[in-house]
């Protein structure tokens, strides 16, 4: 991740401000961008109903509508730019594959963001990495039990992270934590939707990220003063 | 009566934390919360790090030769020479 393509500049909200919204470790915190239930992306029912039809000037024009989305999600899932065109590549593929087999029943960038996750899901698995450990989530490690994670006031966050640092230490965490987080914090689904596209348990989901919130914690904590700017 | 919530430990609310927070719950409001410093601060934190996650990873875009590998795949698989792995896809780097 240290060479990360997005830009460094980051701001956050003061304390005060999130004071209001205390469900914001609760909610999918969606971003706007990332919204399922987006609104119509104008020119997508058309070039979607003539790419069904195997238009391909139609699906080169749905690929411009939703390469950003989709690259991006690639890029945040995987932290590795090649690996993240790959993959790109391979939701694309698969949606041309599949086109045809859209019904409407939601919302096409929903239905082709869902795609991309299963892709970039099944990449995971098959690189041999360990998405979800139930005996892990459940049984914290020593170092990890509850009392590790007190924090005397004057170690606690400032209420400006870096964003660099931030993303750093999302890299840095393992596989099924970062998952959890990027797909919970960052993409803004629901546990429920997460236990269902990693064939965890609800409980599960919500241990891991609190887990993985935990260990950015830590490693935020650890060199603050290295990361945040002037 | 003794408020059973109010008088649990640090480790005892943290290890309910993430039920508390997956439910919705405004952990916040919660009476260990309200009597104990330590656990408030680690809320504040998570909080923060919860806020700060929607802007990460902005929205970028791919390189423009993406479009050309996908193209050249699709034909591929048309003209019946692909399979999944066709273009090298779902290979380690």
């Amino acid at each position: 991740m240290s060479n990360s393509p997005f830009p460094t500049q980051i701001s956050t909200e003061p304390r005060n401000s999130r004071a209001e919204s205390p469900t914001a470790l609760a909610r999918g915190n969606r971003p706007a961008s990332f919204a399922p239930a987006a609104a119509p992306v104008p020119g997508e029912a058309d070039a979607l109903a003539r790419a069904q039809a195997g238009d391909h000037q139609a699906f080169a024009q749905l690929y411009s509508l939703h390469k950003r989305r989709i690259y991006s999600l690639c890029l945040r899932m995987v932290g590795n730019i090649a690996e993240a065109e790959d993959l790109t590549q391979e939701a694309f593929l698969q949606l041309h594959r599949k086109i045809a087999t859209f019904r409407g029943d939601s919302a096409f960038s929903t239905w082709l963001h869902r795609l991309a996750i299963n892709v970039v899901l099944m990449q995971l698995r098959k690189k041999g990495l360990s998405l979800i450990s139930l005996d892990e989530a459940m049984e914290p490690a020593p170092e990890e039990g509850p009392g590790r994670s007190f924090g005397a006031p004057d170690l606690t966050l400032t209420g400006a992270i870096d964003r660099l640092a931030l993303e750093r230490a999302v890299g840095d965490l393992p596989a099924g934590y970062r998952l959890i987080f990027i797909l919970h914090d960052v993409e803004g689904f629901e546990h429920n939707e997460i236990a269902a596209m990693l064939d965890c348990s609800i409980g599960n989901s919500k241990s891991q990220l609190h887990k993985a919130r935990l260990k950015l914690r830590d490693a935020l904590r650890i060199s603050p003063q290295q990361e945040v700017g002037p | 009566m003794i408020d059973e919530k109010s008088t649990m430990s640090c480790a005892e609310f943290q290890a309910r934390m993430p039920e508390l927070i997956g439910s919705g719950e405004n952990a916040a409001n919660h009476p260990h919360v309200q009597n104990c410093e330590l656990c408030r601060a680690l809320l504040a934190d998570l909080e923060t790090i919860a806020e700060a996650a929607r802007q990460l990873f902005p929205v970028v875009e791919p390189p423009e030769k993406l479009w050309a590998k996908i193209e050249s795949a699709i034909k591929s698989e048309e003209d019946g020479e692909g399979s999944e792995n066709s273009v090298g896809l779902l290979q380690p780097h």
